[in-house]
């Protein structure tokens, strides 16, 4: 029974090394990661209705007890997120076969997937921070041979950025790990925070826990630690690029919502007041940067910042409505970052160039593709009734609960020139003259896995009075340490 | 003992800092080394440095006190086995990337913004 949590990790393990035998048989590969992943996604759904309706789930790997051995803890926040990891990871495998070339597929592409997904469920389950460090690495690994697979001149010379980047903040991470055993004495979360409670998070630990925050936030992209991103996050594949946006930097900010809801919340206005002053500029940065640029996928890559500063508002605000609303921000934000790289991809690639001044009136040949990408912007940007208004008002109301009153008016004008930002791309790039000399491409394939993850936004938005309760669980739960220590150590 | 490694582990931080801020991909590869050794003695020093045997139980748990603490051992050879890893791959995608791109020098590595 306890066995499903490790599910969602070893299933995508097999998969990738079972694909890496059939590399170069295309159609077998191609349609066995379907059904896996499809597999999976059933799976995952079922793991997450126990979870809801029994309690978290707890796996003591080898069954050693809680602080000795590495702990896998399916609990709501986690087993919700991997479940929207699942369903990210189900569109993509149908977008992939689409926009990858024979040579990219051939070349392990579906066996790197698999071991994404692997460690982006590994990293979102684990109890244990050495534990979260290797499934760190492990997605991260899988993530360099993806960023570089078809081996183009742009591709090489960014990835170089984006290993580095990365290989710098893993060794922050090690080292932050390692002053945190040296004052706690173990490395389970469960315990850590039990200890940090007893001497009352003392100056030493707040120090490790703004280490820890700033590796995590170099992963996640906020402000000021976001420059490595939108440039490595636009040169793979667009389904890589997509699976990138929607899963990566979201790895990173749950790191920062369990450990700054868990261990490091006894000094307040020193971590937590602090993260709205983050989230405020990468909205700012993020937005000013989506503006500058006529290059559509940067525009959305950009966009993934205020998006992570939205998140991070919520974590500083730090009351039950802003939880909730980051909770369910991030869910909506995995799904319409995913969406909207793969519309990109789409758009790049019937227009055949990614320069917005470069294109325009593809409405009179796609207005399927032009009416997606304008439900989507609706989306991102937070329209009512669509996913992105519930998890902003939640937020929003945190905020202005706890008189946050800067950080609303930030929000409120970064959600308008978000829809600008996108809108763009509709008003320069579909509407305009129909260009007589176009040569039209065919889209099939291409449309079912973008409606398939806008259906899932539109239901997240309409379908808020039935979502709200699990997501209003959630924050609760990370409100209350004490539930997620006590079921760990089992006290 | 402590506060010797811990300074030793600061100087291969400053050296591998300086180093990342070089322009040549090479030495930036270098101080990438340079800074996973600094962590691996933090994390060694972390655990405490202390003169003890070697955490191999021999015939059955005599004294526990006697061995130094096994877990950050443990911890480092992951840790090194994680890194080994990645600087093989950025060394085969620094010599794939030079040989693409014509150059080393990283300045010259920039990019414009449509490409």
């Amino acid at each position: 029974m306890s066995n499903l949590a490790v599910l969602p990790i070893i299933i995508p393990l097999i998969s990738g090394i079972i694909l890496a035998f059939f590399h170069k048989k295309v159609t077998v590969s191609r349609w066995l990661t379907r059904i896996l992943t499809i597999g999976n996604l059933g799976l995952v759904s079922y793991i997450t209705w126990i979870v809801f309706n029994e309690g978290s789930i707890i796996l003591e790997t080898g069954g050693w007890e809680a602080p000795y051995g590495i702990i896998l803890v399916a609990d709501p926040l986690a087993i919700t997120l991997v479940l929207t990891t699942n369903i990210v990871a189900t569109a993509c495998a149908f977008y992939a076969s689409h926009s990858m070339n024979i040579k990219e597929e051939t070349h392990y592409f579906y066996a790197f997937f698999f071991f994404l997904i692997t460690g982006v469920s590994g990293a979102f389950l684990t109890g244990d921070l050495f534990n979260l460090f290797v499934f760190f690495e492990v997605l991260l690994m899988a993530s360099y041979a993806l960023i570089v697979l078809g081996g183009g001149k742009v591709q090489l010379r960014e990835s170089i950025k984006y290993v580095l980047i990365n290989l710098f903040s893993s060794v922050l991470f090690v080292t932050a790990v390692a002053f945190l055993y040296s004052v706690v004495g173990t490395v389970n979360m469960a315990h850590i925070a039990e200890r940090v409670q007893e001497v009352d998070q003392k100056g030493i630990l707040t120090t490790i826990a703004v280490l820890l925050f700033f590796v995590f936030a170099t992963k996640a992209a906020l402000f000021p630690l976001y420059y490595w991103m939108p440039k490595s996050y636009i040169v793979p594949n667009p389904v890589v690029s997509a699976l990138f946006g929607a899963l990566l930097t979201k790895v990173g900010i749950y790191s920062i919502l369990r450990v700054f809801s868990l261990i490091f919340v006894y000094k307040l206005d020193l971590t937590h007041h602090a993260f709205i002053w983050f989230a405020g500029l990468s909205m700012i940065f993020g937005i000013i940067g989506a503006l500058s640029t006529s290059n559509i996928k940067l525009i959305v890559a950009y966009n993934i910042i205020p998006a992570i500063g939205f998140i991070i508002m919520g974590i500083g605000v730090f009351n039950q409505d802003a939880m909730s609303g980051a909770v369910y921000y991030l869910v909506h934000d995995m799904i319409i970052k995913c969406a909207l790289f793969l519309l990109v991809g789409t758009i790049a690639y019937v227009a055949g160039t990614s320069d917005l001044r470069k294109f325009s009136g593809l409405i009179h040949y796609y207005p399927v593709l032009g009416w997606l990408l304008f439900v989507s912007a609706f989306i991102l940007a937070g329209v009512p009734p669509f996913s992105g208004f519930i998890g902003k008002l939640l937020l929003l109301k945190g905020a202005l609960t706890n008189d946050e009153i800067v950080i609303v008016v930030l929000g409120l004008l970064s959600s308008l020139l978000i829809l600008y930002s996108i809108m763009k791309i509709f008003i320069q790039g579909f509407w305009g003259e129909k260009d007589e000399s176009f040569v039209k491409k065919p889209t099939k394939g291409f449309v079912g896995p973008v409606v398939f993850l806008l259906a899932f936004s539109v239901i997240l938005g309409i379908g808020a009075e039935f979502i709200y309760p699990s997501i209003d669980t959630i924050s609760t739960y990370l409100l209350d340490p004490e539930v997620y220590i006590d079921s760990v150590l089992k006290e | 003992m402590e506060i010797i490694i811990s300074i030793l582990a600061g100087i291969l931080f400053a050296t591998a800092i300086y180093n990342l801020l070089q322009k040549q991909i090479l030495r930036i590869i270098i101080g990438t080394v340079l800074l996973s050794h600094g962590a691996h003695l933090f994390i060694l020093t972390m655990g405490g440095l202390k003169d003890r045997k070697p955490p191999i139980l021999i015939d059955g748990i005599h004294e526990i006190e006697k061995y130094v603490d096994p877990l950050p051992q443990a911890l480092i050879l992951t840790s090194i086995v994680i890194s080994f890893g990645i600087t093989s791959l950025l060394l085969v995608l620094t010599y794939r990337t030079i040989n693409e791109n014509k150059t080393d020098d990283m300045a010259q590595l920039r990019g414009e913004e449509n490409e």
